[in-house]
C-alpha cells in the first residue's frame, strides 16, 4: 500500500515533468525526421535515450552522415553531465534500491527527474521514481514521433510557451531551497552570471553548450563545496 | 540491422553507461566532507547554468523570455509549486507575444 502511494506521488510530479517534455520533444520530432528517422525509429530513440541535447546531436550527426564513432564521442560529450547528476542521484536514492531498480532508473536520469528528486528533503525511494518515469518517459517518446508525423503544424508561439515550462521546472526546483538557505540563493545567483559570462567572453562561447555547462558546473559546485562545506554532523545532512 | 537502429543503440550505449555506472558503482554513502558539499551543490548549480540565459532565448522574443524568466523566478520563490510555475512561465510568453505582436 505504502509503495503504491509513493508510486502515486512520482506519476502526480511526473505531470508538469511530461507536459514540458512532451512540447520539447515535439520539436525534437522535427529535427529527427530532417535526419531521416522514421515515426518509430524516433520514438524509439527518444524512449531509450531520453536526452534533449545527446538526441538532437544524434539526429544532426545522422542527417550529417556521421561515424558510429563521431556519434559515441559526441554522446560521451553531449551527456557527460548525466554522470555528476547519477552520482548525485545515487546517494540520494534510499537504501532500499536494489541493483535491477538502479538499473532501470539508470535508463532515465534527465535534468527534470533528477532536479525533481534532489530538491526533496527526504532520500528517494525507487517506487516514487518509476511513478515519475511512468508518466514522462512516455510523454517525451510519444512527443517526438508526433514532432515526426505531424512536423511544424504548432504556431509557434505554442511551441515557445511550452517550451519555457521546462526552465519554470528548473526554478521551481532550485529556488525554494534558495529562499529556505540564502547560501544556496547566492551560490545560484553567481551560477546565473557566470553562465551569461561564458555565453559572452569570447573563446570561451565557442565551446559547446553541453561541455560548458558541465565546466561551469564543476568549478562553482568544487569552488562552493571548498568555501562552504556542508556541516558535517550526520549522514542526512547532504540531504537536507 | 538497419543503419539508423545502429546508431540508436550506438547512442544508447554511451548515454546508459555514463548514467547507470554511478548509480550502480556508488552505493555506499560517500565519506568525504568536500565529495558530500559538492553533490550537495550540483543540483543548484547545474539547473542554474541550465537556465540562464538559455531561457532568454528560448521564445521568439527576447522580451517575453525574459518575462518568463521572471515570473517563473518570482512564482518558485513565493509558491514553489512545479506546476504552477511552469504554467506561469508559459502562460506570460503567451501574453507578452500576443502584446508584442498586436499592441507594439
Amino acid at each position: 500500500m505504502e509503495k503504491k502511494r509513493v508510486f502515486l506521488n512520482g506519476m502526480k510530479m511526473g505531470i508538469p515533468i511530461g507536459l514540458g517534455y512532451f512540447a520539447v520533444s515535439f520539436s525534437l520530432g522535427i529535427s529527427a525526421k530532417r535526419a531521416g528517422l522514421s515515426v518509430l525509429e524516433a520514438a524509439f530513440a527518444s524512449l531509450l535515450l531520453n536526452a534533449s541535447a545527446g538526441e538532437y546531436a544524434l539526429f544532426t550527426l545522422i542527417a550529417s552522415g556521421a561515424s558510429f564513432l563521431e556519434v559515441a564521442l559526441m554522446e560521451l560529450v553531449a551527456n557527460s553531465r548525466y554522470l555528476l547528476m547519477s552520482c548525485a542521484l545515487s546517494q540520494k536514492l534510499s537504501d532500499e534500491a536494489r541493483l535491477p531498480q538502479r538499473m532501470a532508473i539508470g535508463v532515465a536520469v534527465t535534468d527534470e527527474m533528477f532536479g525533481a528528486s534532489l530538491t526533496r528533503p527526504e532520500r528517494v525511494l525507487p517506487a516514487y521514481y518509476f511513478g515519475m518515469m511512468s508518466v514522462a518517459v512516455p510523454c517525451w517518446s510519444i512527443g517526438t514521433a508526433l514532432g515526426v508525423a505531424v512536423g511544424s503544424v504548432l504556431p509557434g508561439m505554442v511551441v515557445s510557451a511550452l517550451g519555457v515550462s521546462l526552465y519554470g521546472m528548473f526554478l521551481a526546483c532550485i529556488i525554494p531551497e534558495g529562499r529556505r538557505n540564502k547560501l544556496v540563493l547566492g551560490i545560484i545567483a553567481v551560477s546565473f552570471l557566470l553562465s551569461l559570462s561564458a555565453g559572452i567572453l569570447p573563446l570561451v562561447n565557442k565551446i559547446p553548450e553541453s561541455t560548458r555547462i558541465l565546466l561551469l558546473t564543476v568549478i562553482i559546485s568544487s569552488a562552493a563545496a571548498l568555501l562552504f562545506p556542508i556541516k558535517d554532523e550526520s549522514e542526512d545532512v547532504a540531504d537536507a | 540491422m538497419p543503419k539508423m537502429i545502429i546508431y540508436i543503440l550506438v547512442a544508447f550505449a554511451v548515454t546508459y553507461a555514463i548514467r547507470v555506472l554511478p548509480l550502480t558503482l556508488l552505493r555506499k554513502p560517500i565519506k568525504s566532507r568536500f565529495i558530500r558539499s559538492f553533490l550537495y551543490y550540483v543540483p543548484y548549480v547545474t539547473l542554474a547554468v541550465m537556465t540562464f540565459p538559455a531561457v532568454i532565448s528560448a521564445t521568439d522574443s527576447v522580451w517575453s523570455g525574459a518575462a518568463a524568466f521572471i515570473v517563473g523566478l518570482v512564482t518558485a520563490y513565493i509558491s514553489g509549486n512545479l506546476f504552477l510555475v511552469a504554467i506561469s512561465s508559459s502562460v506570460v510568453v503567451v501574453i507578452v507575444e500576443i502584446l508584442l505582436k498586436f499592441v507594439f
